[in-house]
């Protein structure tokens, strides 16, 4: 499998520094770190524990604004935007996936799913088709009316998936999403995410695992807030 | 809508805590209506009491004065009271008075045959009846001829006939008041009332039975005696009652006033009459019921403020419980607005069931203190819509803080929280 060619950027950070006071001192989560993500890249993001990693992912799904610096999601400057505007942003351009899963317990499979479209200011009338279609797709097609509670951890995060694609993102982001599962049932998140990479979304995808790493096709690693190097997996495995 | 469905799939997660939480509105919603209706039926029972001594009527009415004497005497004489002369001086000078009606009182015992009671026997004129809006059931009132012919007939109040009479009809027959023998040519029917027929503790008995002003005047003279126990008094009273009709309702106080100038003026030497004036009453009355509903209504509005103080709480512990689902929502695309909302419904919704199921209990405490405490309530149709209101009311203003709270966290901080 070859490597995507260079396409539009869709998330851009231009000298961002996230500067966390701690007391006296400050801890600078993100230093000066410039990155773009192109559409249909699957990146891995590596470091140990207390680089930035997740700070990085939270900057990137808009839920937290660099200290000082520029990020723009596919060319629109986030610094400008309010916050009804960033959640806008969030309910169209992006799709989390958390290493908790994070579904709302109240709700059933099918609901959960759709909530991304619940928040959206003009929701496609397709909504509910297209939440069952990715039910299918991520194998829980007889579970639609399940309580989260009622699932195995595999299939939580197989629904929060399917809740990260409902809205047809732009960038999909997942912070240590296999963090919470076995072996088996990571392998099979993993074949999930290379699917979506084959079918062109752009993924960033946090981990601290190297194996789970080497699935993706390019690794970010961070140390400090700071880019330590990029690497490029040529041996992704079809 | 389909907030408001989720926002009830929510609360149905704690069935018992939002259950326990609706009670505190439920309670306060229907304890305003209860009081409201309590309160309503207490001064339309005062109200309508004033009501039938006339609300346009000044009444004078003689009082035995107080006995600053200590007495071991058998039998004394005790002259006091309205008389002729002041009759006369209320129906030939007060300006703005229509019809002016002497009563006297005869203490007599009313007899047919076994029967016995001791009702008011009243000797008056035929006018009485219009002057103060009395209804005749059967037969007629009073009439000029009958003074002019100082006939012995008599009129009965509607529970003198009823007690006097349990069988046959009264007119025609014969009863005994005192001595003497009267025909009963009339009966009255009751006095309005308002819900229940049976009087309330404390009421004057309404039995009555009238006579022609100028018969009463030849049989029972001015002088009277009254029987007491191990005493007779003697009591020499010439009129008992001056009923004034005022021809406008705006000169009853001139009127009134002019009544008790008067009469200080004639009576000089002792106290020994009363102004009633019912419109003055009937304006205390409404201030009375004014302050009465103003502090009911206080007390039920605590009991609300409670209820919205419960609210609030169940909703800031549901809000730091839900602190991660608030970050989730955000994160995929919930603004703050919709949050409040989120929480804000709920809020509402748990209020307003509070409020429905209050309204519900609201409507039946009144028909249960009426039953069982004998009082008189009114639901008037403002109250359950204004207590609902209120409750509705209630839940936003409760709600708002709780829902502030969680739109205003910080998503990042909201999803760390476990
Ligand atoms: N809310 C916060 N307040 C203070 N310091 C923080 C906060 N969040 C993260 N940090 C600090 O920022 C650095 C990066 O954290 P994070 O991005 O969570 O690292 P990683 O996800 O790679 O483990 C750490 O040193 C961490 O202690
Ligand atoms: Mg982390």
């Amino acid at each position: 499998m070859s490597l995507s060619q260079a396409g539009e950027i869709v998330a851009e950070l231009e000298n961002v520094s996230r500067v966390y006071r701690m007391g006296s001192a400050n801890v600078r989560a993100l230093d000066d770190f410039s990155f773009a993500f192109r559409r249909g890249e699957f990146w891995a993001v590596m470091g140990s524990s207390g680089s930035g990693k997740s700070t990085l992912l939270n900057v990137l799904g808009c839920l937290d604004r660099p200290s000082s610096g520029q990020y723009r999601v596919r060319g629109t400057p986030t610094s400008d935007l309010d916050d009804d505007e960033l959640s806008d942003l969030r309910s169209r351009e992006l799709g989390f996936v958390f290493q908790s899963y994070n579904l709302i317990p109240q709700l059933d499979v099918l609901e959960n799913i759709l909530v991304p479209l619940f928040y959206q200011d003009d929701p496609p009338a397709d909504g509910e088709a297209r939440a069952r279609r990715l039910a299918e797709r991520v194998g829980l097609a007889d579970r639609l009316h399940h309580r989260p509670t009622e699932l195995s951890g595999g299939q939580q995060q197989r629904v929060a998936i399917a809740r990260a694609l409902v809205n047809d993102p732009a960038l999909i982001l997942a912070d240590e999403a296999t963090g919470n599962l076995d072996t088996q049932t990571s392998l099979e998140i993993l074949k999930l995410f290379d699917e979506l990479h084959a079918e062109g979304k752009t993924i960033v995808l946090v981990t601290h695992e190297p194996d789970i790493a080497a699935r993706a096709e390019r690794v970010l690693r961070l140390r400090d807030g700071r880019l330590e190097g990029v690497v490029e997996n040529r041996l992704v495995a079809p | 809508m389909r907030t408001i469905r989720l926002g009830v799939s929510s609360l149905l997660l704690h069935k018992l805590r939002s259950a326990l939480t609706t009670l505190g509105v439920l309670f306060g919603t229907s304890s305003v209506i209860a009081m409201l209706a309590i309160g309503e039926g207490a001064s339309e029972k005062a109200q309508a009491e004033i009501r039938q001594l006339g609300s346009q009527n000044v009444i004078l009415r003689s009082v035995k004065p107080r006995e600053d004497f200590a007495s071991n005497q058998q039998t004394r004489v005790n002259s006091y009271g309205l008389t002729n002369a002041d009759y006369a001086r209320v129906a030939a000078t007060f300006p703005g008075v229509g019809r002016v009606v002497p009563v006297r009182e005869i203490y007599e015992e009313v007899r047919r045959g076994a029967r016995a009671m001791n009702p008011r026997v009243l000797a008056t004129e035929p006018i009485y009846r219009e002057v103060t809006g009395r209804k005749v059931m059967e037969g007629r009132f009073l009439t000029d001829q009958d003074e002019r012919a100082v006939a012995n007939v008599c009129v009965l109040s509607d529970e003198v006939a009823h007690y006097m009479f349990p069988i046959e009809a009264p007119l025609g027959h014969t009863i005994k008041i005192g001595g003497d023998y009267y025909t009963v040519v009339g009966t009255l029917m009751p006095r309005t009332r308002q819900r229940s027929d049976a009087p309330a503790a404390g009421e004057q008995t309404q039995a009555e039975v009238f006579i022609p002003l100028q018969t009463g005047r030849k049989w029972y003279g001015n002088l009277q005696v009254k029987m007491r126990a191990g005493s007779r008094d003697m009591e020499e009273v010439e009129l008992h009652e001056i009923v004034i009709e005022v021809e406008n309702a705006a000169e009853v106080p001139t009127v009134a006033a002019a009544a008790r100038e008067m009469l200080g003026r004639y009576h000089e030497t002792q106290k020994d009459y009363e102004v009633v004036v019912p419109l003055e009453q009937l304006l205390l009355a409404e201030k009375t019921k004014r302050i009465f509903n103003l502090v009911l209504g206080s007390i039920a509005s605590i009991s609300l403020l409670v209820g919205g103080i419960g609210i609030m709480n169940v909703m800031l512990a549901t809000v730091t419980e839900r602190t991660r689902e608030i970050g989730i929502r955000r994160a995929l695309g919930a603004k703050r607005r919709h949050i409040v909302t989120q929480f804000l419904v709920e809020t509402v919704v748990l209020s307003v069931g509070g409020g429905l199921l209050g309204v519900a209990l609201g409507l039946v405490v009144p028909l249960i203190v009426e039953h069982f405490a004998d009082m008189p309530t009114v639901i008037t149709p403002t109250a359950p819509v204004l207590a609902f209101l209120i409750s509705a009311g209630v839940g936003v203003i409760f709600g708002l803080y709780p829902a502030w709270r969680a739109a205003n966290m910080d998503p990042v901080e909201a999803l760390r929280h476990e």
